[in-house]
């Protein structure tokens, strides 16, 4: 089975405070430690667990510019076998879109049984799978928290619906997935994984290989733009209590005991 | 703007989603003066109940009644949608499990933008929407413009929007089965699988000690259910809890978890998603412990503490035993 996995390298929200710089027109990114979108990880994992269980291939796809080749070098070193970096001045500033239109066009150039992404971006929407699949005409399942490979071309998998319930479908192949966090156990990459990765080559392609009418792609092609970065004033917002820590457990208990919290 | 308003209310055992009102509310942000056309898919008995239901809200409810869709497979609900619903029209659904699934590919079957779980509409100048959407967890917002001139798909963040008490409308129910063609499902709908009990029951606790990805690792956890059992409290998680698998899916609170209605709620390390916080239901007194003052849970709870909840905690259940034990002599 060959699968495509499309990732994106983010700002990692554990590690960092997000900010905005001076002008509000972005957030500030001078001190951010970036790394793969969460989702995006449980996907390359997904994948690696059904190509170990029916064989295969894995390849790692990513739109963006050369500082985003280290999320290709630590899914290739999990165990991708290719990683691809589709990469032009004329994708910059392509919304949801440009970005599944981009990756249309690379899919069209090789034959994938399954195409996953991670369900959603730190920063995104969860549109680019659900885009990308009616652009192929492929079928579409989001939010995937299982899948099983069955006989004919077509994966048995769950949903995740309300309430904790499952969706159970059956989709023939090929197919997009999107990938719900908590779907598997992502294996840890040391940095002696990455290492062993650092010299394989990484694929590039841009507007012309791929054949993209550079009209449906970047700020030209894009319906929808971001025009500023705010915080928004609270509404609301709590009590902080400010004593030292004894003081505030002490006023703590005493607020949750009138509130009917200490029996 | 004079694009034609449709809001996909989705509905289940002949109810409609609560989403319904909220949608109206959003249709208004866009045009104050619109009346936005209803549209469901289903079948029988049950999407005649659902209609009824709509005629309250909604001056025009479009029905698609076919057999086929009587249970909500977003690929032939697509399907329909792409054949009813006329060129350069906006269409609402709210941003749930369902619409993730439906939106972003009607939006490119219909030739339209998509604009993603909106939290506001502020203005429309021409085609020009301008709106607000949420990033990183909801630690900055974000002002985005949309052309809709070839028409948008738009989902709505349920609750974003306040549903509005109207005058009853008495809408009428146009049935447009007929246009909706021949269906084929490359995506076959199975079954549903009910989520499990699990060992406690969270939603019959009065006081819920949550925590979320600040409690770091495994072990840490029993620092939450120490503090739990001192206060004769349950403990319970957001997301990352689970899929770490620190603790079961039952104990997860949010709109993919349970829904819980706790009279005290300690968000201990939790940020404070809009998915976690739709699982709060009831209005509990929301304590929030976190080390990141920026957190946006601290812009819901009653009360905020800014701390490690590493060190927090272990120091709060001591508290709570040191007076325990005073109270029994």
């Amino acid at each position: 089975m060959e699968i495509l996995v499309c990732v994106r390298r983010v700002p990692d929200t554990s590690e960092n405070e997000i900010a905005l710089n001076v002008a509000g027109s972005d957030i500030e990114r001078d001190d951010l430690v970036y790394s793969i979108n969460e989702p995006d990880n449980y996907a390359v994992e997904e994948a690696l667990q059904i190509v170990g269980r029916v064989g295969g291939k894995v390849t790692v796809v990513t739109v963006g510019t050369e500082d985003d080749e280290e999320v290709l070098r630590r899914e290739m070193a999990m165990g991708a076998t290719h990683g691809v970096l589709l990469t032009d001045d004329a994708f910059t500033g392509s919304d949801a879109r440009g970005i599944a239109h981009i990756l249309q066009a690379f899919v069209q150039k090789g034959s994938y049984d399954v195409i996953l992404t991670g369900v959603q971006a730190e920063d995104g929407g969860a549109q680019v799978g659900g885009m990308l699949a009616a652009l192929l005409d492929y079928p579409f399942a989001s939010l995937v928290t299982a899948i099983e490979v069955l006989d004919g071309k077509k994966l048995k998998i769950s949903r995740e619906i309300e309430g904790g319930n499952k969706e159970v479908s059956e989709i023939d192949l090929p197919c997009v997935l999107s990938i719900q966090t908590g779907i598997n156990e992502p294996r840890y990459v040391g940095m002696r994984g990455i290492r062993a990765v650092a010299s394989v080559p990484i694929e590039t392609y841009g507007t012309s290989e791929l054949a993209i009418d550079s009209t449906s792609v970047g700020t030209a092609g894009a319906k929808v733009r971001r025009v500023d970065y705010f915080v928004p004033a609270a509404t609301k917002s709590a009590e902080i209590l400010r004593g030292s820590r004894e003081e505030n457990i002490d006023k703590l208990l005493e607020l949750v005991a009138a509130k009917g919290g200490l029996k | 703007m004079t694009a034609r308003i449709f809001a996909y209310v989705p509905h289940r055992n002949g109810v409609p989603d609560d989403c319904a009102g909220e949608l109206v509310a959003a249709a208004k942000r866009i045009d104050s003066g619109v009346s936005p056309t209803a549209i469901v898919a289903g079948f029988g008995s049950e999407l005649d109940a659902v209609c009824s239901a709509l005629c309250a809200s909604y001056a025009e409810i479009w029905k698609i009644d076919k057999e086929v869709l009587a249970y909500p497979n977003s690929e032939l609900v697509r399907q329909a949608l792409v054949k009813v619903i006329p060129p350069g029209s906006v269409v609402l659904c709210p941003h749930d499990h369902f619409g993730i699934d439906l939106a972003p590919g009607l939006s490119i079957k219909l030739n339209a933008a998509y604009l993603p779980d909106a939290v506001e509409i502020e203005s429309i100048d021409g085609d020009n929407l301008k709106a607000v959407r949420q990033e990183f967890g909801g630690q900055v917002s974000a002002h985005v413009r949309c052309d809709i001139s070839s028409g948008a798909v738009i989902t709505i963040r349920p609750g974003a929007f306040k549903a509005q008490e109207t005058t009853v409308l008495n809408g009428n129910v146009v049935d447009k089965s007929h246009e909706a063609g021949s269906f084929s499902a490359k995506r076959r709908y199975v079954q549903t699988i009910v989520a499990e009990a699990g060992d406690v029951d969270i939603t019959k606790h009065a006081v819920l000690v949550s925590i979320g990805r600040g409690i770091q690792e495994k072990d840490n956890v029993a620092i939450a259910e120490e503090l739990a059992e001192a206060l004769g409290a349950a403990v319970s998680c957001s997301r990352p809890v689970v899929d770490a698998k620190w603790l079961d899916k039952s104990r997860q609170v949010g709109s993919s978890g349970k829904t819980v209605k706790p009279k005290v709620y300690l968000a201990c390390g939790i940020s404070g998603s809009f998915q976690h916080l739709a699982g709060l239901k009831g209005s509990p007194f929301l304590v929030a412990i976190n080390k990141n003052p920026k957190a946006p849970i601290f812009q819901v709870a009653d009360i905020g503490i800014v701390d490690d909840i590493l060190e927090f905690l272990p120091e709060m259940t001591e508290k709570v035993n040191e007076m325990r034990a005073v109270a029994a002599k």
